[in-house]
């Protein structure tokens, strides 16, 4: 588990971070989401420590993450895996090498046990055979299944993702979600994901934290977003009318009834909701 | 202030290289890695320039001794003493700034905005050490072996140059080479070639390291580490031979 109490960070005395307290369970995709510049990236950066915040605590199993120097702090970092928004896998390494990386780094196996590691995690993102290719080689949704088999190698406990279906095409991006879920309950890992995807957060979101100009606005579960009366939250997430019909739709579904007094027959009529939002 | 500010965190960088690697093998082919790249990489550049320097050095300098009673083996001597002191270590270093010195901050500068360097401080390794170190490591190892190079190659040079020329015969040239030869302009070159493998290293790896933005401002990182790389060779070349020679 990991616990972040009373986060707060800020930049040439802008604040970007104010007071930002959450507990994100193992074995649960924990969602930070929000609209740009909101400050979930700078929030993820405070948690695996690319960021020192300004005051706060970052508890990793307990452990206070933020007080640790050294050796500590390495032994926690060998324990975090990490998917890039851009995927930040070596350019001037091959898919096998990248992946392999770690594995190399930190251990001390033999290469044949090392390739056998690789191949496995390989397999585990659905990406055989792409061993020898460099990354230049790989399209956008390979890149960042590389870049998740190359975190998930050392079996980490704890497994971040930044923005992991950015420039990404719908489809893709659900193949990504639903592995990120997979990897997160086959391995009871906590994984914290940063996203404005809407699709994620109702695809894979067991904990969702709504930022709002650097400062918690919301916490809950994707079944609480439904029946949430946030009106920022509800304006961020259902921010097309197709959307908020869809969430009309589930509420109908839910309950029989809708809170607001819009006429129900005129939005049914419009067609199903997205991927998703009617399923639970 | 910016450049107090620079010089701090520049000797806060040199001070972050110098931590347990967390796998010498790694590390190891990491060196193997870059002495590959800045020494061998750099060789033609350095070869050829080397080679042009001595031949002009033999046939300016023939051009200006124009005194019969100067023996033609002086050209030699002022050749040879020309090249090992100053052409050698000098100019081919402002010439690696360029080459091994853009290369070097482009490399960390992409690194860092495609967050390879935060994947890499994520994994638990230190990216200073591990990015940076070997670097210098293989610049203080190449570069001096490279200004060796050179002086051979530009003695050569002019030994070439001035055969063709018709300006001294090969005998009276290689007489000239062993005339009032002083071993210590050697060792005087070779102190320079280290500082300035420093410099050429460190500076470009600083800039690259700590740029931000985007492949603009990666450009932007790589001009000025070779400007700046440059200036302090020059100012670096002056302290030496004042306090030297």
């Amino acid at each position: 588990m990991i616990e972040v109490k009373n986060i707060k960070k800020s930049f040439d005395g802008r604040v970007v971070i104010e007071e930002v307290s959450a507990q994100m369970k193992a074995g649960q995709c924990n969602l930070i989401i929000g609209a740009s510049g909101s400050g979930k990236t700078v929030l993820q950066k405070c948690i695996v420590g690319l960021f020192e915040p300004d005051s706060g605590e970052v508890l990793y199993s307990g452990q206070d993450f933020t007080s640790m120097k050294g050796e500590e702090k390495t032994a926690i970092r060998k324990e975090i895996g990490m998917l890039f928004q851009g995927s930040a896998l070596f350019d001037s390494l091959n898919v096998e090498e990248n992946i392999m990386f770690p594995l190399s780094m930190f251990t001390h196996d033999p290469l044949k046990k090392k390739l056998d590691r690789v191949n496995e995690v390989l397999n585990r993102v659905n990406l055989d055979g792409v061993n020898k290719k460099f990354p230049a080689e790989l399209s956008g949704g390979m890149k960042k299944r590389v870049a998740l088999a190359r975190a998930i190698v050392l079996n980490p406990k704890y497994l971040f993702c930044d923005e992991p279906n950015s420039g990404l095409d719908p489809q893709t991006s659900l193949v990504i979600d639903k592995l990120i879920k997979e990897i997160t309950i086959e391995f009871n890992m906590t994984t914290v994901v940063n996203t404005h995807d809407m699709n994620s957060v109702m695809e894979i979101g067991d904990y969702i934290l709504y930022m709002y100009q650097g400062r918690k606005e919301w916490e809950g579960s994707k079944r609480d977003i439904i029946f949430s009366k946030n009106e920022r939250l509800n304006s961020f997430i259902f921010a097309s009318e197709f959307l908020q019909d869809a969430k009309d739709m589930r509420m109908l579904e839910e309950t029989g009834q809708i809170p607001n007094h819009r006429n129900m027959d005129a939005i049914i009529g419009k067609g199903a909701p997205p991927p998703g939002l009617g399923q639970q | 202030m910016t450049i107090f500010n620079d010089i701090g965190r520049y000797l806060l960088m040199i001070r972050g290289m110098f931590t347990r690697p967390e796998n010498h093998k790694m590390y190891w082919k990491e060196f193997i890695h870059q002495c590959t790249e800045i020494g061998f990489g750099s060789l033609g550049i350095v070869a050829i320039i080397s080679v042009f320097i001595g031949a002009v050095s033999t046939i300016q300098t023939a051009y200006q001794l124009v005194s019969p009673l100067i023996p033609p083996s002086t050209i030699a001597q002022i050749v040879r003493d020309t090249v090992i002191l100053e052409f050698a270590p000098t100019l081919v270093c402002i010439v690696l700034a360029g080459v091994a010195g853009s290369r070097i901050a482009s490399e960390l500068g992409n690194m860092r905005v495609s967050e390879q360097i935060d994947a890499l401080e994520i994994m638990g390794v230190n990216t200073k050490t591990y990015l940076i170190l070997p670097k210098i490591a293989a610049a203080l190892l190449m570069i001096p072996l490279l200004v060796i190079i050179a002086m051979a190659l530009g003695i050569w040079g002019g030994r070439l140059a001035g055969t063709m020329a018709g300006i001294l015969s090969g005998n009276i040239y290689d007489k000239g080479l062993l005339e009032y030869f002083v071993p210590y302009n050697v060792i005087f070159a070779l102190i320079k070639a280290y500082v300035f493998s420093f410099i050429i290293s460190s500076i470009p790896a600083f800039y690259g390291y700590y740029v931000k933005g985007g492949a603009l401002e990666i450009g932007r990182a790589s001009t000025k580490a070779v400007v700046v790389s440059c200036i302090l060779i020059l100012f670096a070349d002056y302290i030496l031979s004042a306090l030297l020679l």
